[in-house]
């Protein structure tokens, strides 16, 4: 007598069994969903609380005040003005002037890692260089303050003791390895035929990397570009220590000036209490800030998977 | 090869180039020492920064030891020292660890293991991924507006370290899954074959080979956790202590604040005390870093 073959009806609960031998297991599947779920709520309450305290300001601060007065930014001391273009000047400042500095060096040291570097001193060099991304902030902020303006920016320029350069010049430093680690994948996913086929018609090395390597790179090196941005933009007590806390709107490095996240810290230090513009203002600028570096974040993930598979 | 053409006869003729293409190498190989110059700069500021530090702060650190770690901060130079800051970073990044790893690697196993491929799994990841990026002040905002003033907790161990777990969960997911993902199919197909059930396979087999990169996410993670200021500012720890924390509910400081508040002091009196801090934090957070390096590398050999 042949055997019969399962109907489908018992083929599923005897699946059903073996999935769930124990019934503690379906205590296990909820927790670890419920985990997952953490990261959403965290999502959820970030943008929550920014909605709701930045609704709250611009009940009180109308929004082309905030946006479109050209006021200034004095928003704890009487007589109040959310002009946010100063401090939104302030964080473009440090931005333009430590990328001036970080863009050049990070392409530089991408570059030797990608095209010059021998595997053994590239297996040295790379983990050390991301040594810089692991010192604390607040050390960056230290030196910026005590040795880079004190002993160099404010006796050569003659600038008071807070100033942009000195803080551009440090948080150069702490992106110098975001730019270099992501370019230096981009540029080691380039197909190794192209580099062939330019030595193959006599480039040197340099010229390989520089006319061959680098434009093949691009996308990559551009997602870098954004990412150190977006760790600028964002980083508070780089700027807090040593840029000063007088919002202006300029790009001159020698002035003192305070970035989005300076104020922030300010008005955290003030102990604000609820509901007053001291602390909606501190979560008006915050949404501000998040909107800016969600849209660099995403604009960077964007274009590395655009261009990811071209050469494939 | 110009010099081939006027070689006499009967010598060996020499490949080096001449002219153009000789001036080409020679960029290009004086290059090679502008690009290691450029690299080493960033690392060059560090050591100088190091050096820096322990001018300023070396001595401070012994200076009756081991005084300084064990006096509380005051107004007074010389006198100040860091018991509480180092008590209560103990005590945040403790609650922070056990909060974050249970998190952070349930999500982690969920995603790569048991979330149903559609749309939702990749909008988690697209959020996980995107929560990593948001600047850690954001998180010390939350953490004021959720944890200190709408859970009534104030700026206590408890909100610090809420704040920093959620901090670090996204970084922390993300090296999970990346260390649960390197553990080779055959491993679960081979268990699943032998009439494992699902769970089982993934706490008898996945896990036990994705611990270092765990390990090594974590430590990073904590490292970072370790040397966060803003974050901690926000939630209202910028505050004078001289006592130790004693529960989770207990006001704190942790060094960084500390390096900070004595960074800001008028005139030179407590830079001594800012760099000896930093050094004692540095210590700590490299030598972090130093573990999850020794991990991965162990982990690969292998």
């Amino acid at each position: 007598m042949a055997v019969q073959p399962p109907t489908p009806d018992e083929l599923r609960q005897a699946l059903r069994k073996r999935n769930f031998k124990h019934p503690g297991e379906k205590v296990v599947m909820v927790f670890l969903g419920s985990c997952a779920a953490v990261s959403l709520a965290t999502t959820a309450a970030i943008i929550f609380t920014l909605a709701e305290e930045t609704y709250y300001f611009f009940k009180e601060v109308p929004v082309q005040d905030f946006l479109f007065s050209g006021d200034e930014w004095q928003a704890l001391q009487e007589p109040r003005t959310f002009g946010v273009w100063e401090l939104v000047a302030g964080t473009l400042n440090v931005v333009l002037w430590s990328m001036v500095v970080a863009l050049p060096f990070g392409l530089a040291a991408a570059i030797y890692l990608s095209e010059y570097a021998r595997p053994g001193v590239r297996k040295i060099l790379k983990p050390a260089l991301e040594v810089l991304a692991g010192v604390p902030t607040v050390v960056y902020a230290f030196f910026a303050l005590t040795f880079i303006s004190a002993e160099i920016v404010q006796p050569l320029f003659g600038t008071q003791i807070f100033n942009a350069l000195s803080a551009s010049l440090i948080m150069a430093v702490m992106i110098l390895p975001t730019i270099a680690s992501v370019s230096e994948d981009a540029m080691a996913n380039v197909p190794r035929e192209l580099r062939e086929g330019a030595y193959g018609l006599g480039a040197t090395r340099l010229e390989v990397a520089l006319r061959v390597v680098v434009p093949a790179a691009l996308p990559g090196i551009a997602a870098a570009v954004l990412l150190a941005i977006a760790r600028v933009v964002g980083e508070t007590m780089i700027v807090a220590v040593a840029a000063g806390s007088t919002p202006s709107l300029t790009l001159n490095p020698l002035e003192t000036i305070q970035t989005m996240t300076g104020f922030m810290l300010q008005a955290g230090t003030g102990d604000a209490a609820r509901g007053t513009t001291d602390y909606t203002s501190l979560f008006a600028v915050g949404t501000a800030l998040f909107l800016i570096t969600f849209a660099l974040n995403v604009a960077a993930s964007f274009i590395v998977n655009r261009f990811r598979e071209a050469y494939d | 090869m110009a010099t081939a053409e006027h070689a006499p006869l009967g010598r060996p003729t020499s490949l080096r180039a001449t002219g153009r293409v000789a001036l080409r190498q020679a960029m290009s190989r004086s290059a090679a020492w502008l690009l290691l110059a450029a690299t080493l700069s960033g690392l060059l500021v560090l050591a100088y920064l190091a050096y820096d530090v322990i001018q300023l702060g070396g001595s401070r650190v012994f200076h009756n030891f081991p005084d300084f770690f064990t006096t509380y901060p005051s107004r007074f130079e010389l006198r100040a020292g860091i018991r509480s800051p180092i008590l209560g970073t103990l005590w945040v990044l403790g609650l922070t660890i056990v909060m974050t790893i249970p998190i952070a690697v349930g999500t982690a196993i969920w995603l790569e293991e048991f979330a149903p491929r559609n749309r939702l799994t990749s909008a988690l990841r697209l959020n996980i991924s995107n929560l990593a990026g948001v600047p850690s002040i954001i998180y010390g905002i939350l953490g004021l507006a959720v944890f200190a003033r709408a859970f009534g907790l104030g700026g206590t161990v408890l909100t610090g370290a809420l704040t920093l777990s959620l901090m670090i969960l996204p970084m922390t997911v993300i090296a999970a899954a990346e260390a649960i993902r390197q553990v080779p199919p055959s491993i679960r197909d081979a268990s699943l074959a032998l009439g494992a059930t699902k769970w089982q396979t993934v706490w008898s087999h996945v896990l036990p080979g994705a611990i270092p990169g765990i390990m090594t996410g974590i430590i990073l993670a904590v490292s970072r956790a370790a040397g966060e200021t803003a974050a901690l500012i926000m939630i209202g720890a910028y505050a004078f202590v001289a006592f130790d924390p004693a529960s989770v509910n207990d006001a704190f400081t942790v060094l960084p604040i500390q390096i900070y508040e004595w960074t800001l002091r008028p005139g030179e009196t407590f830079k001594g005390e800012a760099a000896a801090a930093i050094i004692v934090a540095m210590v700590f957070i490299l030598s972090l870093n130093l573990m999850a390096v020794l991990i991965r590398e162990r982990f690969r050999q292998r």
